[in-house]
């Protein structure tokens, strides 16, 4: 049972301390051009190749809202919950850094699209109960990304001689997401960043590739005595690129400031970054609080207006989304709630589910199935679940098969892989190869009579007391028969007939 | 009458990446300071009830359609910078302040 309980208390040495966790996470939405510009998105074109006088800021150049950003913004920000604003606009966030071609970065800053939602995370975690847990969002705006930085002579930034830039992601378009500091614990972190992804590939926005830097989470945290205490300093830690690393991070910064503060020293605000290889955060060293960003309204692009009927139709696009399943999952299906969780990870695998079900399958033996080999054959050959051979109503018949008392699980097993390399109905391979379960007690009765005769030994040792030897008769009973012996019936009869 | 220090002129130098020689503070102080003051005569307009706006054309979701153009002007771009190192553009070494 899931339940809706505060997370469970933290081990007794640091239960007095607490950590304030909040998280930035700018997802990539999946636009074929820029937010602004023509220029294309794709990835890992040689350097460059999607710039033009957009992109670079060039003098007399005009960005224009690309219209899928703004649907897919809108979209992503009903699904957290978010009010979407009917009045929202782009301002202008200067900076001097060689990332940015125009020296300022067009993003949303006193108006954005959305504000104050939220989304409810299942905490699991190994050797701990699952719960639920809501956790707030304060807003999702729009801006674009910026280039990607090589430092040369050095695989740092100290120590190179020059930079060299490549604008190809420049001007891509992204939603940032701030949520509210309601995280607590590193795994909490995780768990929100790993919906806030699932939730955004459901919606098909964003593929949320956190290797190709589709999703970054910068995670701001804070640690305090309690509760009712006031925050901490708060200290930003960049560099995660998995949700592990994300939840390493929090944990390794949470004991790191509650050291400093256990030995009386001062934990100051600053940016740090993950080292993977290390597994620890350090100081970046830059100058904090010089910041002055000068935020103004860009006056190259009109103000943004959504009106309630546009808000509708979009809303009425949203798909079920993976809280929703996982709910209907365990509530309406009797699924556990690890199995739902498995299950609504990704929604064609949840598709394909619902599909089975709907073609008349258990969805408890449906969802063992697809879970075990079918996902394993799935993952192992980068398939997709819409062109799996193997159709939903195939696989709720090979299920209605084995139900029906008309195949063993052995033999569904067996002719498994031919299905999911070709499809086929399943009743049809197991009529033509005489696959069908062996149900009628004195056919097996005489094949165990004749099993216990070649067997005097074995019967004999039984019968002193060895009555682990059942599994051997069952062995030899499943091999003579090609596994078709009904497994149920097949115990009952050879443990009367050994008992003599 | 505005206010501008000098201080104040050395920080938005700052901010612009501007150098500013120290003798010519003092002269820029005055004439941000003057055109702060021309700007001010604006206050004088009775702006109660008035919503703020930031264009003087009223238009609404100018957008465009999500569709990719090929960019002609790649080598013209990246031969505009002031230096260029096969496909990238080159940049000084970057401080961290």
């Amino acid at each position: 049972m899931v339940t809706a309980a505060a997370a469970p208390e933290a081990a007794p040495a640091v239960a007095q301390w607490e950590a304030v966790i909040g998280l930035e996470t700018h997802v990539q939405l999946g636009t074929a051009s820029k937010i602004f510009t023509c220029a294309s998105t794709a990835f890992g074109d040689d350097p460059n190749s999607h710039i033009d006088p957009v992109v670079c800021g060039l003098p007399g150049t005009l960005p224009v809202l690309n219209q899928k950003v703004l649907e897919y913004a809108v979209k992503a920000s009903l699904a957290l919950n978010l009010n979407v604003a009917e009045h929202s606009k782009f301002d202008r966030k200067q900076y001097f850094y060689p990332d940015l071609p125009k020296n300022y970065q067009i993003s949303q800053y006193d108006e954005p699209i959305a504000e104050d939602g939220w989304i409810e995370v299942e905490v699991a975690e190994k050797g701990k109960e699952t719960y639920l847990k809501r956790i707030g969002i304060e807003r999702l705006h729009m801006e674009e990304d910026a280039g990607k930085l090589v430092h040369a002579g050095s695989d740092r930034l100290a120590g190179s001689t020059h930079s060299l830039v490549d604008y190809n992601r420049a001007g891509v378009a992204l939603a940032e997401i701030v949520s509210k500091p309601d995280l607590r614990t590193g795994r909490e972190a995780a768990e929100y960043a790993s919906e806030i992804r699932r939730i955004m590939r459901y919606l098909g926005v964003s593929d949320g590739n956190m290797q190709e830097g589709s999703l970054r989470c910068d995670v701001n945290i804070s640690v305090r005595r309690g509760p009712d205490a006031p925050f901490g300093t708060k200290v930003e830690i960049k560099n995660m690129n998995s949700f592990s690393a994300i939840q390493k991070a929090c944990e390794y910064e949470i004991q790191r400031q509650i050291k400093a503060y256990e030995a009386g020293e001062p934990v100051v605000q600053e940016t740090r970054l993950w080292d993977e290889g290390k597994q620890l955060t350090k100081s970046m060293r830059s100058k904090e609080g010089a910041s002055d960003y000068r935020y103004f309204p860009d006056p190259d692009l009109g103000p943004i207006e959504v009106s309630p009927l546009q808000r509708e139709a979009w809303l009425a696009e949203l798909p079920e989304l993976p809280a929703a399943k996982r709910h209907r999952y365990a509530d309406e299906l009797g699924l556990s709630i690890y199995d739902a969780r498995v299950l609504t990870d990704e929604r064609p695998m949840a598709e394909y589910f619902e599909a089975v079900v709907a073609a008349g399958a258990d969805p408890k033996a449906a969802a063992n199935w697809i879970s075990g080999d079918i996902a394993a054959h799935v993952n192992a050959n980068r398939l997709s679940y819409n062109a799996l051979p193997l159709r939903p109503a195939q696989l709720a018949e090979m299920v209605q098969l084995i139900e029906g008392g008309e195949i063993s699980g052995k033999i569904a097993k067996e002719i498994l892989p031919e299905l999911l390399e070709q499809g086929g109905s399943p009743k049809a391979i197991v009529e033509e190869r005489g696959l069908g379960m062996i149900s009628d007690p004195a056919a097996i009765t005489a094949i165990v009579d004749a099993l216990l005769a070649a067997h005097p030994d074995e019967v004999e040792a039984f019968r002193a007391g060895k009555t682990k030897l059942q599994g051997f008769f069952v062995g030899q009973l499943m091999k003579q028969t090609g596994g078709k012996a009904d497994p149920k019936l097949s115990n009952q009869i050879l443990n009367t007939r050994l008992k003599g | 009458m505005s206010h501008i220090s000098a201080e104040d002129v050395r920080k938005v130098a700052q901010l612009a990446r501007l150098q500013l020689p120290e003798d010519k503070v003092q002269a820029y102080t005055g004439q941000l300071e003057r055109i702060l003051d021309y700007v001010a005569q604006l206050e004088a307009v009775d702006t109660e009830g008035v919503p703020p706006t930031t264009r003087a054309v009223e238009v609404v979701n100018v957008t465009r359609e999500d569709r990719v153009e090929p960019t002609p002007v790649r080598e013209d771009l990246l031969n505009l910078a002031p230096q260029r190192e096969g496909d990238f553009f080159r940049v000084p070494r970057i401080l961290a302040d």
